[in-house]
């Protein structure tokens, strides 16, 4: 028993282990190959001690701790996330039920959907006259269409069974938002806030690069142009983690709300 | 009250707007049902039983003729015609005791307290034997469980009429037979009137009052209307060699097999 236990144990970590291990082998590969302009493993991770060491610091707006620029770039992306998710789930559940919504709104969907958050940069300068506020509507405008596409999608296949059950019961409009739509909904909202998150990550980095400001992706930027190689390392394996710990979050959260039959 | 034609479908017609044109699935329907009678609608797949059903339930309205219960003209769903849906339909996101729940609150949101929908609920799951399993989820509890807790959730509606679309055919012989049996203790205990949809003779002979059997569609229509005369309560061992039982079974495979066969 405890011998299988072990065994199973085994069958994942050495993998795990090993492909880890081969990785970083070719890294310090990479990095003798190159002659230490890409710095070894072992550099980058005394540079990510060091500044993990004292992640808080505030010497001014120019000069605050990596902790502090993680902050802010997860503060944007809550912040336009949020207004996504305000404006897409409802708008999603409208378009799911209303055939007349959804005929009008799907061709503009489908047009702007395909355009690369980034494309949406210069019109929120335009428009809000703040670098800040145009990072956040970059990721508005990035993550408002998975979460709209999947609402809507889950709202269509709510099945029929249950809106006949709701039709005998006599719910009222609320008793079947609340009681039905919603449950059943829920998992591919989640899927969709899923997506959503991911590509909100994926973008605050490169629009903070291109906006200025406290923030990872500007952070990254501000150390290329000190030539400080490791700190950009650092903040690649950061920034990889965080989007992971997003991810694995909401999959856990969407498991919780996932019915079987 | 016309207590002879409690429910009643007066030369209905059913035709359904399809992208392939217009199909029309019943033509000239006409089914009374009294008080307190228990009507299985026989026929084979896809000739319109469910059809039937929905029209009475509500969820259909009839495209010609009229369809009435208690002497009014049936014209949405609603609790006062229940309905046990095939595939049980319980909302997975609830426990069976919020199932049953739901029900109650929303057809007694005002004329029970809230003590006594909670003793309403407990009652209706105790008749169906599923008050141990209160507070487990539909995916927690067998097929058979789950429409007991579909007819649970009925009954508790209190309806005029009970409609049961086919509640056992997903079930394994044994079980439905202990349904059945069941079933047929608990509408002698509440006299309910029951429509009920089956395609197993043996299901319809042993708990009818009346046999509705239907031709095949399309243009479906009611063929036969046989009555069973056997008295109750009914010991399905006991019917096995009864001559009424063996005459009924006989009459409804005869409409079936013989001049309504099915081709293929
Ligand atoms: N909503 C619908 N739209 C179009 N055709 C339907 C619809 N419901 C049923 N039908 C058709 O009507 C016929 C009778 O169906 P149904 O009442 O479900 O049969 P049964 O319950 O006897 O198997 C079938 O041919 C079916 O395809
Ligand atoms: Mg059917």
């Amino acid at each position: 028993m405890m011998q299988q236990h072990f065994k199973a144990w085994m069958s994942w970590l050495f993998p795990t282990f090993l492909g880890i291990f081969v990785f970083i082998l070719i890294w310090s590969g990479v990095s003798t190959a190159t002659e230490g302009k890409i710095p070894t493993p072992f550099v980058t991770w005394d540079a990510a001690v060091n500044l993990f060491s004292d992640p808080f610091y505030d010497n001014g707006p120019n000069d605050m701790g990596i902790g502090w620029n993680i902050m802010y770039s997860l503060g944007r992306v809550a912040l336009g996330f949020s207004l996504a998710a305000l404006v897409g789930i409802p708008l999603g559940f409208w378009i799911g039920r209303s055939l007349f919504a959804s005929r009008s709104f799907n061709p503009i969907i489908s047009l702007l959907r395909p355009v690369s958050p980034l494309a949406w940069l210069p019109l929120g300068l335009l428009i809000f006259n703040s670098t800040h506020l145009a990072a956040i509507w970059v990721i508005f405008i990035s993550s408002i269409w998975p979460m709209i596409i999947n609402t809507a999608v889950g709202v269509s296949r709510v099945p029929q069974d249950y809106m006949n059950v709701a039709k005998v019961l006599r719910l009222n409009e609320w008793q079947i938002l609340t009681k039905i739509m919603l449950p059943a909904v829920l998992p591919y909202l989640l899927t969709g806030v899923r997506l959503a998150i991911g590509v909100a990550w994926l973008v605050i980095v490169a629009a903070e690069m291109l906006t200025g400001g406290i923030g990872i992706g500007f952070w990254v930027w501000d150390e290329w142009n000190n030539l400080n190689v490791p700190h950009i390392l650092v903040a690649i394996i950061v920034i990889g983690l965080i989007g992971l710990m997003l991810e694995a979050g909401l999959v856990w959260l969407a498991q919780r709300f996932s019915y079987g039959e | 009250m016309n207590l002879d034609k409690f429910v009643s479908l007066e030369n209905v017609d059913k035709t359904f707007h399809t992208k392939s044109g217009d199909f029309t699935a019943l033509k000239d329907v006409n089914i009374s049902i009294k008080q307190g009678e228990f009507v299985s609608i026989i026929g084979h797949s896809g000739c319109g039983k469910s059809t039937v059903l929905n029209i009475i339930a509500g969820l259909y309205g009839p495209s010609e003729g009229v369809a009435l219960c208690a002497d009014k003209e049936i014209a949405g769903p609603g609790p006062e015609r229940a309905v046990v849906f095939q595939n049980h339909s319980l909302l997975p996101w609830l426990t069976v005791y919020e199932n049953v729940m739901l029900a109650v609150n929303s057809v007694f949101a005002n004329s029970k307290s809230k003590a006594e929908k909670d003793e309403w609920v407990k009652h209706n799951l105790k008749l169906v034997h599923m008050d141990h399993a209160m507070h487990k989820r539909p995916n927690e509890i067998s097929g058979g469980m789950k429409q007991r807790v579909g007819i649970a959730r009925a009954l508790s509606m209190q309806p005029k009429v009970l409609l049961m679309d086919e509640p056992f055919g997903a079930l394994d012989a044994l079980t439905r037979a202990h349904l059945q049996d069941e079933l047929m203790k608990i509408c002698a205990a509440i006299n309910t009137t029951v429509v009920m949809v089956t395609h197993d003779v043996d299901e319809a002979v042993l708990l009818s009052d009346k046999i509705v059997m239907m031709t095949n569609g399309p243009a479906a229509t009611v063929g036969e209307v046989l009555s069973v005369n056997l008295d109750r309560p009914r010991n399905r061992l006991a019917l096995a060699n009864d001559a009424e039982y063996l005459r009924c079974r006989q009459a409804v495979l005869t409409f079936l097999y013989d001049k309504h066969r099915k081709e293929h």
